[in-house]
C-alpha cells in the first residue's frame, strides 16, 4: 500500500523529472529503489473485450509506465451452460465467464474502478493474484450491491494471472459461479525464449475454464434456482463432493465451438492463455503443439519448448504460443478427456491455409485390409 | 392417437384369434399404421464415399416405394416400450419416463428387441424401416446430408472446414424434451412428429464405398456395428448407444433422442397367426 510518505516523495520525483525527457528512466530507477508513485505518470484507459478476445495491447511497450484504468460491472445473471437448457446462477466479472483479459506491461500501475450495481443481490470483491497486498486487493474492494470501489496496484511481476472473486466465508462459491478471469502483465519488451530472443504472436486467446457444480432433483434433472442465493445451499453439497458436474471453457459447453470457434491461418502464431481459479487442468491442442509453453504462466521464467500437454495449476494461469502449420480444425481440450468430451471442455481453432504434404500425407485411406 | 397400452396387453390373445376368425385383416389392435404406396423421395445413398481416396459426397436420385408398406403413424411411446419390458421382451431404459410420451434412451439393440416382442404378441410382423424406407416414408422431412461439394485431394482441410462452417450454420439446437405425439405435426403422407426431436433408428448398416476414377473398380465396406439413425439429419450410431449426446453425426448437433418406429409387413392375418403360434 502506499503510504503518505511514499506518495509524497514520488510526487517529488515526477515534479523533478517531469520536464526532462529521461522521465522513464527517472521512473524505472525510482521504481527499482522501491520509491516509485504513480503520481505523475500518464493515464491510459483500457478498453475491455469479452473473452475468447483479449483487449488491443503493444507487445513491446513503447514508453515507460504507465497507469491502466480499468472499469468492471459485476453481473449476477443466469445462464444456460450446456445444449440441454441447464440453467444455472452465473456471477460475472463484466458479463462474461471468465471475465476480461487486462493487459498491462510490468512496472504500469492497474487501476480498476469495480462496480456491484444495486441490482445484485451479493456483496463482491477481487482478489489480483498479480498484486501485492491486502489479499491481492480483496480487503480494499469488498463492495455491496450499489456500490463501487477503485483499487490500484503496482503490476511487479511478468506473466498472466489470475483474479476472482474472494468475498470471506464464500470464496469457492463465487469462484466456481464464475468469478475469475486473467491480468496479463508482458515484460516491457515483450515475450522472450530462453536466449533472450523475442517471442511475437499475431492473436491471442483466453480460455477460461470453469468447474460447475450444478445440483440435481431426485430425478436426477439439473434443478433451477431463482438466484444465486437460492443455489447456495445445494450448491455447496455438491461443491463439497468435488466432483464437478461441468467443466466448460469461457462459460458453456460449446462456447468455444461452431460459430463461436477461434481462428487463425496457416503461418500465424496464437497466444493461447488458460486460466482455471479453482482446479487443476492440462489443455492440449489436438493435432498441434506447444511451441513455447509458460506452463506456470510467469514470463520471467524461459519457456518450455515443444510441449504436447501442458499443466495449469487450479488458481493459475499459464501461457502457450503456437505456430500453426497444418490447415483444418484443431480441438483445444482439458485432455482429461473425460471432462472434454463428457463435461464440456472442448474449444476447436479454425484454421484456413495451405496443406502441407510433407508434415503429413495419407499415403493409402481406408480400404480392406491387404491380404 | 394413441391406443391405451393396457388394452393393447390384453389384446395381445384375441388379436391373432380375431385375425383367424375374420381371414385375412390385419390385425386390429396394433398401432394404427399408415400405408406407403407409390411415393417417392430425392435420396442420398447413406454412408462414407471415397472417389481416388478423397471423400465426396454419395450419389443422389429419386427412389420410389417398390412394394407399398405400412410405418407407424406415430412413435411407440414409453408406455408401449414399458409393456415390452413387463413382458420380459425388453431391457428397461435409463431413467424415467411419461408413458404416453415418445420412448428415448433406445439403442438400435433395444428397438430390435422391441419389434421382436411386438410381432410375437400381436401376431404381425414388425421391423425396423431400412433408411430408404424411412425417407421415402419421411417425404418433405427427410434431409439431404451433403452438406459441401468441396472435396480437394491436395487439401483435406478444406472439405473438413466446409462441413464445420456448415455445420455451425445448419442446424438450430433442438429442446430435447420428450413431446407429446403429434407435437412436431404431420407430413404430407399423416406421419407425425417425423424430424421432430426423436431421431428414430434404421435397420440400414454404414457402408464406406470406394471408387477409383481411373480403373473404374468399385468396392464397399459394410459395418452393422453402425447404423443409420434418421431425424432432423441423418446420424451413423453403434448400435449399443442410448444416448446420443456425445454426437456420431458428420455435421450438424447430435441427436437430440434416440426412439423408436416401426414397419409393418404386409402379410396375412394367417401369417400373423402362424407366426404367433409359432409354427
Amino acid at each position: 500500500m502506499i503510504t503518505r510518505r511514499t506518495a509524497l516523495i514520488g510526487t517529488a520525483v515526477a515534479a523533478v523529472a517531469a520536464a526532462a525527457p529521461a522521465l522513464a528512466q527517472e521512473q524505472l530507477a525510482a521504481a527499482a529503489a522501491g520509491t516509485a508513485s504513480a503520481d505523475g505518470l500518464p493515464h491510459v484507459k483500457a478498453k475491455l473485450v469479452a473473452p475468447p478476445a483479449v483487449m488491443a495491447h503493444e507487445q513491446v511497450a513503447t514508453g515507460g509506465p504507465k497507469v491502466v484504468e480499468f472499469t468492471m460491472t459485476i453481473h449476477e445473471k443466469q445462464i444456460v451452460v450446456d445444449d440441454e437448457g441447464t440453467t444455472f446462477q452465473a456471477m460475472t466479472f463484466d458479463g462474461s465467464m471468465p471475465g476480461p483479459t487486462m493487459v498491462v506491461h510490468e512496472g504500469d500501475y492497474l487501476q480498476l474502478t469495480l462496480v456491484n450495481p444495486d441490482t445484485n443481490t451479493m456483496p463482491h470483491n477481487i482478489d489480483f493474484h498479480a498484486a501485492t497486498g491486502a489479499l491481492g486487493g480483496a480487503k480494499l474492494t469488498f463492495i455491496n450491491p450499489g456500490e463501487q470501489a477503485t483499487l490500484r496496484f503496482k503490476a511487479t511481476r511478468a506473466g498472466v494471472f489470475v483474479y476472482h472473486c474472494a468475498p470471506e466465508g464464500m470464496v469457492p462459491w463465487h469462484v466456481v459461479s464464475g468469478m475469475s478471469g486473467t491480468v496479463m502483465v508482458l515484460p516491457r519488451g515483450g515475450l522472450k525464449d530462453a536466449e533472450g530472443r523475442p517471442l511475437r504472436y499475431d492473436r491471442a486467446y483466453t480460455i477460461g475454464e470453469f468447474d460447475l457444480y450444478i445440483p440435481r432433483d431426485e430425478d436426477g434433472n439439473y434443478k433451477t434456482y431463482e438466484s444465486p442465493g437460492d443455489a447456495y445451499a445445494d450448491t455447496i453439497e455438491v461443491m463439497r463432493r468435488l466432483i464437478p458436474t461441468h467443466v466448460v471453457f469461457n462459460g458453456a459447453k460449446g462456447a468455444l465451438t461452431g460459430d463461436n470457434a477461434m481462428t487463425a491461418k496457416v503461418g500465424e502464431t496464437v497466444l493461447f492463455i488458460h486460466s482455471q481459479a479453482n482446479r487443476d487442468t492440462r489443455p492440449h491442442l489436438i493435432g498441434g503443439h506447444g511451441d513455447w509453453v509458460w506452463e506456470a504462466g510467469k514470463f520471467a521464467n524461459p519457456p518450455e519448448r515443444d510441449l504436447e500437454t501442458w499443466f495449469v495449476r487450479g488458481g493459475s494461469a499459464g501461457a502457450a504460443l503456437y505456430t500453426f502449420r497444418q490447415p483444418g480444425i484443431y480441438a483445444y481440450v482439458n485432455h482429461n478427456l473425460i471432462e472434454a468430451a463428457e463435461l464440456g471442455a472442448t474449444a476447436h481453432v479454425k484454421v484456413e491455409g495451405e496443406w502441407n504434404d510433407d508434415l503429413m500425407t495419407q499415403i493409402s485411406g481406408p480400404a480392406p485390409i491387404a491380404v | 392417437m394413441r391406443m391405451p397400452v393396457r388394452f393393447i396387453a390384453a389384446g395381445f390373445a384375441s388379436a391373432a384369434l380375431v385375425s383367424f376368425i375374420q381371414g385375412f385383416a390385419p390385425p386390429p389392435d396394433g398401432p394404427e399404421t399408415v400405408r406407403i404406396a407409390h411415393a417417392s423421395v430425392a435420396y442420398r445413398e447413406p454412408g462414407d464415399f471415397l472417389r481416388d481416396g478423397a471423400p465426396v459426397n454419395g450419389p443422389r436420385r429419386e427412389i420410389r416405394a417398390d412394394t407399398p408398406f405400412e410405418i407407424m403413424k406415430r412413435q411407440v411411446t414409453r408406455g408401449e416400450y414399458d409393456s415390452c419390458v413387463a413382458g420380459g421382451g425388453c431391457r428397461a431404459l435409463d431413467g424415467g419416463g411419461d408413458a404416453d410420451l415418445p420412448a428415448v434412451g433406445a439403442s438400435f439393440v433395444d428397438a430390435m428387441r422391441y419389434a421382436a416382442w411386438l410381432s410375437g404378441t400381436t401376431g404381425a410382423l414388425y421391423r425396423l424401416p431400412t433408411d430408404r424406407e424411412w425417407a421415402i416414408a419421411a417425404g418433405t422431412r427427410f434431409r439431404d446430408d451433403a452438406y459441401t461439394e468441396v472435396s480437394d485431394p491436395k487439401n483435406p482441410s478444406k472439405r473438413w472446414l466446409a462441413l464445420y462452417d456448415a455445420e455451425a450454420a445448419g442446424e438450430e439446437a433442438v429442446d430435447p424434451t420428450p413431446r407429446p405425439a403429434g407435437a412436431f405435426g404431420a407430413n404430407e403422407r399423416g406421419l407425425l412428429d417425423m424430424a421432430g426431436n426423436v431421431w428414430e433408428w434404421t435397420s440400414t448398416c454404414f457402408v464406406r464405398h470406394r471408387t477409383d476414377s481411373l480403373t473404374g473398380a468399385a468396392s464397399e465396406h459394410e459395418n452393422c456395428g453402425i447404423r443409420v439413425a434418421e431425424g432432423r439429419h441423418r446420424a451413423y450410431l453403434p448400435t449399443f448407444i442410448r444416448d446420443p449426446k456425445a454426437g456420431a453425426c458428420s455435421v450438424g448437433l447430435p441427436p437430440a433422442n434416440l426412439g423408436i418406429r416401426l414397419v409393418r409387413e404386409e402379410r396375412s392375418g394367417l401369417d400373423g397367426l402362424r407366426n404367433f403360434l409359432g409354427f
